[in-house]
């Protein structure tokens, strides 16, 4: 290429003080597995449009579909192009389309076939030829994990693993990563079996989210939140994410799985480690995992799993004025299913900070409205000079972080109501990222599609938290499938009584959020 | 929109907090006071735009229409909070003597404790730093290109008065450019030996490429006339050849360069709600900018 390339080239148009200019990935090219599916069209197509729109991709960028599908390149862009048009966040404009037009390619094959991931080899030799994408590929697997071995395997023996000098090959993954500690083994055996720990990117796309995001913000750059963020001021923490939906057409893959296995593991335990965690010593991937591994590490199951997790199946009722069928009424599950579609447990972090402090996480389908949020409930002020009539209504400190919808934080505090006598009742303060603020936040997809092609691993879990998630995990939901099956609760309601006498238990209450 | 004519500062910043109370929601969640001074018949486009800008960054917005001096000082208002949108608006007209005491009217206006950017969608100041309403701002943006007359001049002018925190938003068009410049040489990896620009003959922003690309390359640039629109060509020569970003039609650009099939990339003229959202993403000087346009003055005197 170049004839001073022993000595390091510095590109001299680059500054670090030029903060205007966006890191934009070297040249590259995108492989999705399962391009036909909805996630594809949904979210990543649309976001690497979006990312093309923003100026974020390099010149020559390739997206490569694979599928079942006889389609010809053609085809696949015109799926491609009105997936954009459908879904995209910036406006649909022509210049951009052509950008990305001219490197869209399609791959007809199965899995296991040979002929195929020849051609997709030859395809990734083309690209490099005709767009200059220079061996440097991604893999984004967006297909059930049993396929991963076929997939990863057949990768292999082609030769598409293997980078060329300089250049680099990755693969993406989504959730669920295993269903347990032993299948999330056998999985991570798979994919590290080809691919170094550095090249694979597991996508939790909750962890692309700014509010997710700003939890780091909010905690380590502020001086006024961090010295109250321990057991000698927190009560107890919730973390909730609800859904007002029901299974929809997943059945399939969610009889069987569960809430807890589906959320818990991943979305919420994650947030759970944000939250609790330490300070990192910086912000790359490495400081970050060290810290969420170690908190992670400190989880503790409670003593009686009988009476400090609680599990429940919506059944026919009314969700925001809708009827809907209970989940043993939808299609394709069985009358007989003890899956749970709503699970609250209770877990204890071991640290100095947090002994004595519950983290209560709940995640639910068809529940009253669709919310993610954190709440860190405060203790009640250890003396109020106030007679007791005058605080009546009020209840314990709050600071809720909402994750989505209505992005943004809020606290809740005790103020005096106006008039002449002292009357004091909660009140809330918003800090919204704003309705019109977020329309111009990047989706997650984007950003983590960014970080993929960029190498930049830092909200992406290495298989360690993977297989630690799964370590707090395991014990509850195998104590759930040796004893009874879930309680019941009505679909569009706040879950089954059995989680509200969990938190009954401890003398709490769950947040109605 | 509530009109306030003949008016004060006080009963204008009484009137944004009725405005809100009457929409419901006391809660203010502005980031910042945005200001900006334009003549009559701009004025309702300029508050087109700084509304849409500020969605990234919800502001208080203030247009000031300095009109004719003569006469009884007097203050004209139309108040506003934005519907589907968290800022607030004033479009404040001066005429008689406080034309000369903008400040004045603006300063009891400000958010308390949050930034304020000063943005002259047009004719500029000379001196915007030292301008009395200028003063008052971290941040002060001009766009050369839109001045009525001096064009040729206007870049200049501006680059000579440099004060940190002054930007203008020829800069701010260019910084597709310079990413596409600067992704391609880092893909080329290779010494640059010369440069040229290619743009209309009046072109605030390619003068400022022309600056930018020899400040950081320490290469003459070539400056070639063009039919444009904007920029249409930058040129960077290698030992192994020219790299090429050729944008004839202000949307899509081609790039070329030695050992590489030709690309195509988007790189369109973006509107100036998108420029001035840019520039309200910083508020701290742009350094890079300071060096380019010392470059600039120093080439003049050349």
């Amino acid at each position: 290429m170049s004839d001073d390339a022993t000595s390091v080239f510095v590109n001299p148009l680059r500054d670090p003080q030029d903060r205007r200019l966006p890191r934009i990935a070297g040249p590259c090219g995108l492989v999705i597995f399962g391009v036909t599916g909805d996630l594809s069209r949904k979210k990543l197509m649309p976001a690497v449009y979006d990312l093309a729109s923003r100026g974020l991709l390099p010149p020559g960028f390739s997206l490569v579909g694979y599928a079942r599908r006889d389609w010809a390149d053609q085809d696949f862009a015109q799926v491609v192009h009105d997936s954009v048009k459908e879904h995209a966040r910036t406006e649909f404009r022509e210049e951009v389309w052509k950008q990305l037009a001219e490197g869209i390619r399609f791959v007809q094959g199965d899995f296991s076939d040979d002929v195929a991931f020849d051609q997709l080899r030859q395809t990734i030799l083309d690209l490099d030829r005709v767009r200059g994408t220079r061996g440097n590929h991604a893999f984004y697997l967006s297909i059930p994990p049993r396929f991963f071995s076929d997939v990863i395997g057949q990768l292999k023996e082609h030769g598409l693993t293997d980078p060329k000098p300089g250049a680099w090959r990755r693969v993406v993954v989504e959730k669920p990563f295993g269903s347990n500690l032993e299948t999330a083994r056998e999985l991570n055996a798979i994919v590290s079996e080809v691919f170094p720990p550095d090249s694979v990117f597991r996508i939790d796309h909750y962890l692309g989210k700014e509010t997710v995001q700003n939890i780091l913000a909010m905690r380590f750059a502020n001086a006024m939140f961090e010295p109250v963020w321990n057991a000698n001021y927190v009560d107890h923490v919730q973390i909730t994410m609800a859904e007002d939906i029901g299974i929809g057409g997943r059945a399939g893959y969610y009889d069987g799985i569960g809430a807890a296995r589906d959320v818990i593991q991943n979305h919420l335990l994650q947030l759970l480690a944000l939250t609790a965690m330490e300070e990192p010593t910086s912000f790359d991937a490495k400081s970050l995992r060290i810290e969420k591994q170690k908190v992670l590490e400190s989880v503790v199951l409670p003593r009686r799993l009988d009476l400090a997790t609680a599990r429940g199946q919506y059944t026919e009722g009314w969700s925001g004025g809708v009827k809907v069928p209970g989940y043993l009424e939808e299609e394709d599950i069985p009358g007989s299913s003890h899956t749970e579609t709503y699970a609250a447990i209770t877990l204890g972090v071991e640290t100095r900070r947090w002994a004595g402090v519950p983290f209560y996480l709940r995640h639910g389908k068809r529940l009253g409205r669709r919310v993610t949020e954190v709440a860190v409930v405060f203790k009640r002020a250890p003396h109020l000079p106030f007679s007791a009539t005058a605080t009546e209504e009020l209840t314990q400190n709050a600071l809720v972080i909402r994750v989505q919808p209505d992005e943004g934080v809020t606290m809740r505090f005790g103020s005096k109501v106006p008039g002449t006598a002292m009357e004091i009742r909660d009140v809330n303060m918003d800090f919204a990222y704003g309705g019109s603020f977020t329309e111009s936040s990047p989706e997650a997809y984007e950003r983590l599609i960014l970080d993929v092609l960029l190498g930049e691993p830092p909200l992406f879990p290495r298989h360690e938290e993977v297989e630690q998630s799964w370590k707090i995990l395991d014990p509850i939901v195998d104590y759930w499938a040796e004893h009874g099956k879930p309680d019941t609760y009505e679909a569009g309601t706040w879950g089954p009584a059995s989680a509200d006498k969990m938190l009954a238990r401890d003398g709490r209450v769950w947040r109605r959020p | 929109m509530i009109e306030l004519n003949d008016t004060t500062s006080s009963a204008i910043a009484a009137e944004f907090v009725r405005a809100r109370r009457r929409a419901g929601s006391p809660a203010m969640g502005m980031v910042m006071t945005l200001v900006f001074v334009v003549e009559e018949e701009d004025a309702e486009t300029a508050m087109d735009i700084a509304r849409s800008a500020s969605r990234e960054h919800p502001a208080r917005v203030l247009g000031m229409i300095l009109g004719d001096g003569r006469g009884a000082a007097r203050v004209d208002a139309k108040v506003g909070i934005g519907s589907g949108w968290t800022g607030e608006t004033a479009l404040i007209t001066l005429s008689g003597a406080v034309t000369k005491h903008p400040e004045s009217v603006v300063l009891p206006l400000l958010l308390p404790d949050s930034p304020v950017v000063v943005w002259w969608p047009s004719r500029a100041p000379a001196d915007p730093a030292a301008d009395p309403l200028g003063r008052l701002a971290r941040r002060r943006i001009t766009d050369a290109a839109a001045v009525r007359t001096g064009k040729a001049k206007a870049m200049l002018t501006q680059c000579r008065a440099y004060a940190p925190g002054n930007t203008d938003l020829a800069w701010t068009r260019l910084t597709g450019w310079r990413a596409l410049l600067a992704a391609a040489l880092e893909q080329a990896q290779s010494k640059v030996t010369a440069a040229s620009v290619s743009a209309e003959r009046i072109s605030p922003s390619a003068d400022l490429l022309s600056a930018w690309l020899s400040d950081r390359l320490k290469v003459k640039v070539a400056r070639r006339g063009s039919e444009g629109p904007g920029i249409t060509r930058v040129v960077l020569t290698t030992k192994q050849g020219d790299i090429v970003i050729a944008r004839p039609d202000g949307k899509l650009a081609t790039l070329s360069a030695p050992g590489e099939p030709d690309r195509p990339v988007a790189l369109k003229r973006r509107e100036l709600d998108e420029l001035l959202s840019e520039e309200l993403r910083r508020l701290d000087p742009d350094e890079v900018y300071a060096r380019t346009v010392k470059r600039m003055v120093k080439e003049d005197a050349k």
